[in-house]
């Protein structure tokens, strides 16, 4: 069972990753009218629950690595809003300085291994991290966010073959959102559920509903739990839905009705619901969360907005330890 | 003094250094049971157990991908790729990951990794087993290139490449492996960016890598020009100081390396000299460097497409006569 304040926080990290989204959007939109282009912008919106109960479960020094798509992973990890905003306009106060951007907000200091650009960049990567937990006999666990196009690159292979062969305390954890840029699943991948492929490694494999809450914290809990314990990794499919395509420059191409179906999935209002069924949460809790969140984000866009940009002579900072 | 191989001399700096720093651990092919292909991890597992030599599948993605990963994370990997060709499977974890990090991360993230390899020709493997790739990693900024001509470099560097905080790409050359030379009975380490005046002299600088220093020397051995032969030791970072006092001495400048000439290490060193240094020269400066073609099998083909004594003899004269 998972206890109430979690449940709550839980809740809080879906909101404030939403809005997150919503903001880092108007943003993206308000600059590129004046003729300034922000980068490439991934949006997570409709993924939340996965990254939210995910976060509630992971420790302060467990490992995410996480991609291009990942404020949602950063900020259940705890990463600050404020820096993570600042870091989207290329502030000097940024997550990286900015030298990242939107795709690569890293704080090794809460186990945020950073967003990956690369599409599967981080698999092995992932597989290292865990090795480094094991050889420093550590209960650390590192967790691989990756899309379902992911798991057709050749790097995917080769990390779960070398996690499970060493038995590693790998999460391999793929949000399959169906469409890997505009790319059905259907011509990425000939089986119904990723998950499938952990037989053939030899490791656990499930696939579930991605945005529900508690199938996610069960299931991966278990996972995180293996991990520990020294009985190898998982790889667990996510099915989810992100609410706006790929980034911000591909126009939205996918059926009408295929959307309108997961937008009646949000995970966002059917989470709420549970926990009003519960009566965990009320209509005025709601409310009075909801505006926290909005604060957090309009604070987080102000000090981004105050702060100033890298100075020319700080080029090639950075390079080299 | 005593007399060690180029085998022996990286063997000894594994050793020291695995011994000194725990987080230090070797990751790569065939490289525990039995000892590596080019045997220079031999006998390490039976000093440090599996736990420090790791031996892997054949997959280099994952093999440098864990290691970036484990030294992201606080580790010192150092990894072994049997041939320089194979990393072109673990292009995206060098070049993507490993050199990237760093600078991606604001300065937050540390990659202390080792890449190991070996590469060369000379023993008539052909095309995917004879690439000489230095100037691939020289390309790319946040990996430090470093290129070993005989044991003693062999083994002050690599320990100097351990301790590095940063992606080093370590390049050995197997015709080099059984090459022998006096070294110290204690135990030392070379820096990075110090470039090494093998022979002096007054008439040409000769600039050459790897292999092509032992070469390079020879030809200046019976040489009646008085030929300075530097070897650069790390290409990233570059001594370029050290080969600008030479040629500013010299007037003439000649890069040698088996590595392809296009685009190359010779093509760096000349457009750094030439923009800093153009009124020094007494004559073009020149790349003598491996020829633009895959690398052949037959023995006559390959030995044509790498630059061999000969040609550099006659390069010299030609140079000198202008």
């Amino acid at each position: 069972m998972i206890p109430i304040e979690k449940k709550i926080d839980i809740l809080r990290i879906m909101y404030l990753i939403r809005e997150f989204e919503i903001a880092s959007r108007n943003i993206f939109k308000a600059h590129l009218a004046k003729g300034e282009f922000l980068g490439a912008l991934h949006n997570c919106d409709g993924q939340e629950a996965v990254a939210a109960s995910i976060g509630a479960i992971l420790r302060k020094d467990d490992y995410v690595f996480t991609t291009f798509r990942g404020h949602g992973h950063s900020i259940a990890k705890g990463a600050e809003p404020k820096k993570m905003m600042a870091e989207l306009l290329g502030k000097k106060t940024g997550y990286s300085k900015g030298r990242g951007g939107s795709m690569h907000m890293f704080d090794p200091s809460i186990g945020l291994m950073g967003g990956n650009g690369v599409v599967g960049g981080g698999l092995t990567l992932a597989v290292g991290a865990a090795l480094s937990a094991q050889y420093r006999c550590s209960d650390q666990v590192s967790v691989c966010f990756f899309g379902d196009g992911a798991a057709a690159i050749g790097a995917f292979h080769e990390a779960i073959n070398l996690a499970s062969l060493w038995k590693l305390p790998v999460i391999f954890l793929c949000e399959n959102n169906l469409w890997a840029a505009t790319t059905p699943i259907k011509f990425g991948c000939p089986i119904e559920n990723i998950s499938e492929r952990a037989k053939g490694y030899n490791c656990v494999g499930k696939s579930i509903d991605g945005n529900d809450v508690y199938t996610v914290y069960e299931t991966f809990l278990s996972a995180v739990d293996r991990g520990r314990n020294g009985n190898g990794p998982s790889l667990i499919e996510c099915k989810t839905y992100r609410h706006h395509p790929h980034c911000m420059v591909i126009p939205e191409h996918r059926p009408k009705d295929e959307k309108q179906m997961w937008l009646q999935r949000d995970p966002i209002p059917k989470f709420e619901k549970v926990l009003q069924n519960e009566n965990i949460l009320s209509n005025h809790q709601q409310e009075k969360i909801r505006n926290e969140i909005k604060k957090i984000i309009a604070e987080a866009i102000k000090f981004a907005e105050d702060s100033p940009l890298p100075t020319v002579d700080t080029l090639y900072d950075y390079i080299w330890a | 003094m005593r007399d060690i191989t180029y085998t022996a001399a990286l063997r000894e700096a594994l050793f020291e250094e695995m011994e000194i720093d725990e987080s230090v651990f070797l990751i790569g092919e065939d490289i525990a049971d039995f000892g590596g292909v080019f045997g220079v991890t031999k006998n390490l597992l039976q000093k440090f157990g599996r736990k420090r030599v790791c031996q892997t599948p054949i997959s280099e993605g994952a093999i440098i991908g864990a290691a970036v990963g484990a030294a992201m994370t606080g580790l010192r990997p150092v990894a072994e790729l049997m041939y320089v060709d194979f990393i072109l499977f673990a292009m995206d974890q060098t070049v993507n990951q490993a050199a990237k990090l760093r600078y991606m991360s604001g300065g937050t993230v540390k990659v202390p990794v080792v890449i190991r390899a070996q590469q060369g020709c000379g023993t008539c493997e052909a095309a995917q087993h004879s690439q000489q790739l230095e100037a691939w990693f020289m390309h790319t900024p946040g990996l430090k290139v470093v290129i070993p001509s005989n044991p003693y470099d062999a083994k002050g560097l690599l320990k100097t490449a351990i301790r590095d905080d940063n992606p080093v790409i370590f390049l050995e050359h197997r015709m080099l492996y059984s090459a022998r030379q006096q070294v110290p009975d204690d135990t030392w380490t070379i820096p990075f960016g110090r470039a090494e005046i093998k022979k002096s002299g007054k008439d040409i600088t000769v600039v050459a890598t790897s292999l092509c220093v032992h070469k390079a020397l020879e030809v200046a051995k019976d040489n009646h020009f008085d030929i300075e032969v530097i070897d650069p030791r790390t290409l990233v970072p570059l001594d370029i100081d050290t080969i600008a006092e030479s040629v500013v001495k010299t007037g003439r400048l000649l890069v040698v390396h088996e590595s392809i000439a296009q685009c190359g290490v010779g093509a760096e060193i000349i457009r750094l000299i030439t923009e800093q240094y153009f009124k020094a020269f007494k004559t073009a400066p020149k790349v003598l460097g491996g020829a633009y073609v895959p690398m052949p099998f037959a023995k006559v083909l390959e030995e044509n497409a790498v630059p061999q004594k000969r040609d550099i003899i006659e390069t010299i004269n030609n140079m000198m006569k202008e």
